[in-house]
């Protein structure tokens, strides 16, 4: 199996559905000639061309607002939005119409758009190229929520993404565009939305993470283990909306200690939505109150010190001890 | 000669056929077969009197809130009289006299306004998308549906309705520069009535027409008399044609009037005169249009007095079945489906637990 990023991954997720089903259209600023500023839709130009990967005018709603028109006619765009810090525009569009039209239709029109955009910090990047604002698209009844943790759920995602029949925000965590290498095969693989995983087996307490927090996450827990011999199950949630919860509430009563680790702010986070979850669902099994390691209720601060605002290791460690102490 | 004049390449006309006393000019005439003359004469009727029919349902609150189209009938009906049923229209909330064109149940209508989500249903033989409420949001839509239309390598249009305020919105901008950059198969009809809600057409924008927007995206741009059936035809027509033809976009703008509220929650005395409702009251659409017809022979003297009595009874047969089909509906099980494809999990514990708690409080009222 060949060993790719998953800027790679999703390149690969990208040519294979357009090999696969002529409806699939990508669009977006810069995703034609340039390959994307992050060179995900690299190559598709000159294999599908430009019928098939359109460069768009720089408008964020227009593009979201007209991919919403072709899904209507029973295309597939998978729009890219060059940072989720520009998508707001398509705010309006999304809560208005993308997530509405079947059931304003009632049935008639499914809108199975995917948004891409890459999301989070630890990049070292401009005002408005490191924010989290996953809840804004969690929040909206009729959108699905994605998030991919590495190259090749990123792939096997994507692939489920576009064949969706709903519309799709699919968030892509930047910092681990290019941090590591997976096994992606070359044949088809696709994973089912609104499915998490147990990323890691644990019996001691549970951590909740998702993007690029799953490897602090990941490292918090072996450092447990490492240092403290203490077995953290890790939860890797994939989908943030519609939210499988079944994989929580299970491992949140085998443990009764949970954390919660995301980079957004805190509060309205996803967390507060899993925390509520697992009080409705596993309140009597919990031993202590849930924990919350997250980013800040600010803005994020510019690079030099965007690392004290997201969480890392040593806070996720910390709070996992404090569970197990208390 | 650092300093030069750029020649722009188009003007914007003006279209008038048919003006306000019924004087038709000739030349310009649409080629339009009797039949379908006299259909549209109907249509107009039936939608004015419908449209008050539905102000008195809302007034005796036996419908909910609506927006009237009174005075527009004509430009709704000259635009979309032309299209295929496999071209898409795509309206914003005002253009029930297309709708009904188009194929919609009176009843449909009825029961929409009265709070179902039932009649929002579009059947599968209808090309048209749902009404769109936020101002100017839809046009994009129509230029994706165009877009595709011409991926998929079709001849249909996509027409789609908009008023004058919606031009201030950047979604309109967006969605005629992505046409003209895509040059698409797209028909944006604005249906400039001279208010949205309180703000008159003078203080959107300070450019003279809304016609001449097109000619910054470089698509074509026409403004017509949009109380003039037949010249709100003959722009639509070219366009239609144009857009069949692979050449792009155009941009009409109809001059009308919304004669009534904006919806039967706004009060018009606060923003407008009564002088200036009067005024357009002259240039009425279907009166005209019935001085053409009888010039033209169609419409005998006699023949407006039964086409009223036959509208009348069309509506009072459609208001009779919508309150017929309004006591079999209602389920609130139904704000559950059509969320997503298939109903998440989650979705499905709360629709239980609506069950459970119907039955549980039935004690607490």
């Amino acid at each position: 199996m060949p060993k790719m990023t998953m800027v790679q991954a999703l390149n690969l997720a990208l040519r294979q559905e357009m090999e696969r089903d002529e409806s699939v259209v990508v669009l977006g600023e810069d995703v034609g000639v340039d390959g994307g500023v992050f060179r995900v839709t690299d190559g598709l130009i000159q294999q599908f061309g430009e019928t098939r990967v359109v460069d768009t005018p720089l408008a964020e709603s227009g593009i979201v607002g007209m991919s919403i028109g072709m899904a209507v006619y029973g295309l597939k765009p998978v729009c890219e939005i060059q940072f989720s810090g520009f998508s707001y525009y398509t705010l309006h569009q999304m809560e208005n119409h993308a997530a509405r039209l079947r059931w304003r239709s009632q049935g008639r029109y499914g809108v199975p758009l995917v948004m891409r955009a890459p999301y989070g910090g630890g990049v070292r990047a401009l005002e408005h190229h490191s924010e989290s604002r996953e809840t804004f698209w969690s929040h909206i009844p009729g959108i699905k929520m994605v998030i991919p943790s590495g190259p090749r759920n990123a792939r096997a995602l994507l692939v489920s993404a576009i064949r969706d029949p709903d519309p799709v925000v699919f968030y892509e965590p930047k910092a681990l565009y290019r941090a590591f290498r997976e096994e992606v095969p070359e044949e088809e693989e696709a994973m089912p939305l609104s499915r998490s995983l147990i990323a890691r087996e644990g019996r001691d307490l549970t951590l909740i993470a998702y993007g690029a927090m799953m490897r602090p996450t990941l490292e918090a827990a072996e450092k447990l283990h490492s240092a403290h011999g203490v077995e953290a199950e890790v939860i890797d949630l994939l989908t943030l909306s519609p939210m499988d919860d079944s994989l929580l509430v299970a491992s949140a009563r085998k443990t009764g200690r949970v954390a919660v680790v995301h980079e957004a702010p805190r509060s309205f986070g996803p967390g507060a939505e899993i925390i509520a979850r697992l009080v409705e669902k596993a309140f009597y099994h919990l031993e202590v109150p849930v924990a919350r390691v997250t980013g800040y209720d600010v803005v994020i601060p510019l690079f030099s010190r965007e690392t004290h605002y997201l969480p890392g290791v040593p806070r996720i460690v910390h709070a996992a001890r404090q569970l197990l102490a208390a | 000669m650092p300093r030069t004049r750029i020649e722009l390449a188009d003007a914007i006309e003006y279209l008038s056929i048919l003006d306000e006393n019924g004087t038709l000019d000739r030349s310009l005439e649409p080629s339009i077969p009797a039949e379908t003359l006299l259909r549209l004469h109907r249509t107009m009727l039936l939608a004015r009197r419908f449209d008050e029919r539905l102000l008195s349902l809302q007034r005796q609150g036996r419908i909910g809130t609506f927006p009237p189209i009174a005075g527009q009938e004509a430009a709704h009906l000259g635009a979309v009289a032309m299209l295929r049923p496999s071209d898409w229209i795509v309206p914003a909330f005002r253009e029930m006299a297309a709708d009904i064109w188009r194929g919609r149940p009176l009843e449909s209508i009825i029961v929409y306004n009265n709070g179902f989500n039932e009649a929002g249903r579009i059947p599968a033989d209808r090309n048209d998308m749902p009404i769109s409420i936020p101002v100017g949001s839809q046009l994009l839509h129509a230029v994706g549906i165009a877009w595709a239309i011409k991926y998929r390598g079709q001849s249909d249009v996509a027409m789609t309705f908009f008023g004058d305020g919606a031009t201030s919105q950047g979604d309109f901008h967006e969605a005629l520069n992505f046409s003209g950059v895509f040059q698409v198969p797209a028909i944006f009809v604005c249906q400039n009535n001279q208010w949205a809600i309180s703000i008159p057409r003078a203080k959107q924008t300070r450019s003279p027409t809304l016609a001449q927007k097109a000619l910054a995206y470089g698509i074509a741009g026409i403004q017509v008399d949009g109380n003039d059936l037949l010249a709100v035809y003959a722009a639509a027509d070219e366009a239609v044609q144009r857009a069949r033809a692979g050449q792009g976009a155009t941009l009409i703008e109809c001059v009308t009037y919304r004669m009534a509220v904006h919806t039967t929650a706004d009060d018009p005395k606060r923003y407008r005169t009564d002088a200036e409702v009067e005024e357009w009251r002259r240039k009425d659409p279907i009166t005209r249009f019935q001085t053409y017809l009888a010039a033209k022979g169609l419409l005998a003297a006699d023949a407006v007095a039964a086409e009223e009595a036959a509208v009348q009874a069309e509506i009072q047969a459609a208001v009779d079945r919508a309150e017929e089909q309004m006591k079999r509906l209602g389920d609130p099980l139904l704000m559950f489906e059509h969320a997503y494809a298939q109903m998440p999990a989650y979705l499905k514990e709360q629709r239980e637990e609506f069950i459970r708690l119907r039955a549980e409080t039935q004690e607490e009222k």
